[in-house]
């Protein structure tokens, strides 16, 4: 085996690759995002388009504050400042608020004069504690046509699954209950005793119960359950 | 009184004339009788060629028998069913009760499906079936295929595989595709032994389909799961075998002609 030359044909490649693909992006692109679940509603998504290298967040690692505020509460205005920081390309919150299950929205993107290579698209679920659908730095196909991704679902690992009404506000326990929600999610569950996991991982679904005056949950077993995948993601590229 | 085999051999000049006439029409008028006396000097009556697929399913799931495997293969025009909208009434046979009669009959009517087959019974979880279908080699390019059958204990649970693309296999090529599960959305997930078809609710009604929708939207959509009697639904028939993950089906495609 010859090092050096190995290492020449290499270099000798990366120029070729260097001399035809052009070193911006350009991309005219429309993200449609379906929620699949049977009734588990999406709080505003960050839809964003976002340099190669670059991810809000990585299984296994611990959550950042930002993603810790948008999985506890919904709020996607921390990652929007990090997407800004590293010049993405954003259209969030598409829906306008909630993505009701079985609804799609749709958000269109232009990388045109940028390097955003890359796709993310990200939001809480509810009802959990800490649960988020994402489509995480998923790489954005540069010939025209249309591409179907699946999202699964995530826990960011910051707050105790205890599946009771409480508050949004990062690390208070339990999960808001926005008014369209009202009407689904129980009272008087005596909380699930569990605890912040530390790092993201795939979430284990919720438990739920059947009772909606008490119990050990206020999620109801049979509407706020689901399977992965819980998001279809079709991507057009013009 | 004509010789049948001159007949196909006149029809075989016929097609290659067709098949011509997408080259050029000047191309067709200087090559046509040449065609002709090949045929009449070298071929033996030839059937039209065809493309053979062998399409092999197995069943992932724990606890969940499937029904009698539907399997389509069309062009993309044709649409089994999408999520977020409603299931077909032939869909919702199937869906309910596990018979994909209706289904297959409805896909067969339309003039964007190539063929269609079905298994020969219940697939039971674990094992495996193979089920082979020809198309005529002309649609090789634009081939898609459709699966779908019950998980029958559970209401209206589908393993589906909705129009994934096996265009351009060569002779030997093999695909290999995962099924989700869909919850058609027609019926209520009760669970109960009156409305699953299904050998776990022996003993009840047993149900199969019916034409009312009353599940939570009349839609298509990723099944959430069974909850069952063991995880505390009362009337559930179910018991924590019959829950399932994602994949519920592995299908080999494999085109062997």
């Amino acid at each position: 085996m010859n090092l050096s030359r190995s290492i020449t044909q290499s270099k000798a490649l990366l120029l070729a690759a260097t001399l035809i693909a052009p070193i911006t992006h350009s991309a005219d692109l429309t993200v449609s995002i379906e929620n699949l679940t049977r009734g588990i509603y999406f709080t505003p998504l960050a839809v964003a388009a976002h340099p190669d290298g670059t991810s809000l967040f990585g299984l296994g690692e611990a959550a950042s504050a930002e993603i810790q505020a948008m999985a506890e509460g919904g709020d996607i205005s921390g990652a929007g400042a990090i997407l800004d920081s590293i010049g993405a390309t954003q259209a969030n919150n598409p829906a306008g608020g909630l993505l009701t299950p079985g609804a799609s929205t749709t958000a269109t993107l232009n990388t045109d004069g940028t390097s955003n290579t890359l796709l993310t698209v990200i939001g809480m679920m509810l009802p959990t504690n800490d649960g988020f659908v994402a489509l995480n730095s998923q790489m954005i196909p540069t010939e025209p046509g249309t591409y179907t991704y699946y999202a699964k679902a995530y826990d960011a690992g910051t707050e105790a699954n205890d599946e009771v009404r409480g508050s949004g506000a990062p690390g208070e326990a339990g999960f808001p209950v926005p008014p369209p929600l009202e009407a689904e999610i129980g009272t008087g569950g005596t909380g699930l005793t569990n605890s912040a996991e530390g790092f993201i991982h795939i979430h284990r679904g919720n438990l739920g119960d059947t009772d909606s005056t008490g119990g050990m949950t206020d999620i109801d077993s049979t509407q706020h359950r689901w399977l992965n995948p819980i998001a279809k993601i079709t991507v057009t590229v013009n | 009184m004509m010789n049948p085999s001159l007949l196909r051999q006149r029809g075989y000049s016929l097609r290659r004339i067709l098949g011509t006439l997408t080259i050029g029409a000047a191309v067709v008028l200087a090559g046509c009788s040449d065609d002709d006396d090949d045929n009449n000097d070298a071929q033996q009556p030839e059937p039209e060629v065809m493309a053979s697929y062998q399409v092999s399913i197995k069943n992932l799931t724990a606890g969940q028998p499937l029904s009698p495997i539907a399997v389509v293969l069309h062009e993309s025009s044709w649409k089994s069913f999408a999520t977020g909208e409603a299931a077909s009434s032939e869909l919702e046979q199937l869906a309910e009760g596990g018979d994909n009669t209706a289904y297959l009959d409805a896909a067969m009517a339309s003039a964007a499906v190539f063929n269609s087959a079905s298994g020969s019974g219940v697939l039971t979880p674990g094992s495996m079936e193979d089920i082979n279908l020809d198309v005529s080699a002309d649609s090789v390019g634009t081939l898609y295929l459709t699966l779908v059958s019950m998980l029958v204990n559970t209401n209206d649970a589908l393993a589906a595989l909705n129009a994934v693309d096996v265009k351009d296999m060569g002779v030997g090529e093999q695909l290999t595709f995962t099924a989700l599960t869909y919850d058609s959305g027609t019926e209520a997930n009760s669970e109960s032994a009156d409305t699953i078809p299904g050998p776990a609710a022996a003993g009840g009604a047993q149900e199969g389909y019916n034409a009312s929708r009353d599940d939570v939207r009349d839609a298509i959509y990723v099944h959430a799961g069974v909850v069952t009697a063991d995880d505390g639904l009362a009337g559930s028939v179910l018991l924590e075998t019959h829950r399932w993950d994602n994949p519920a089906i592995q299908v080999v495609v494999e085109r062997v002609q």
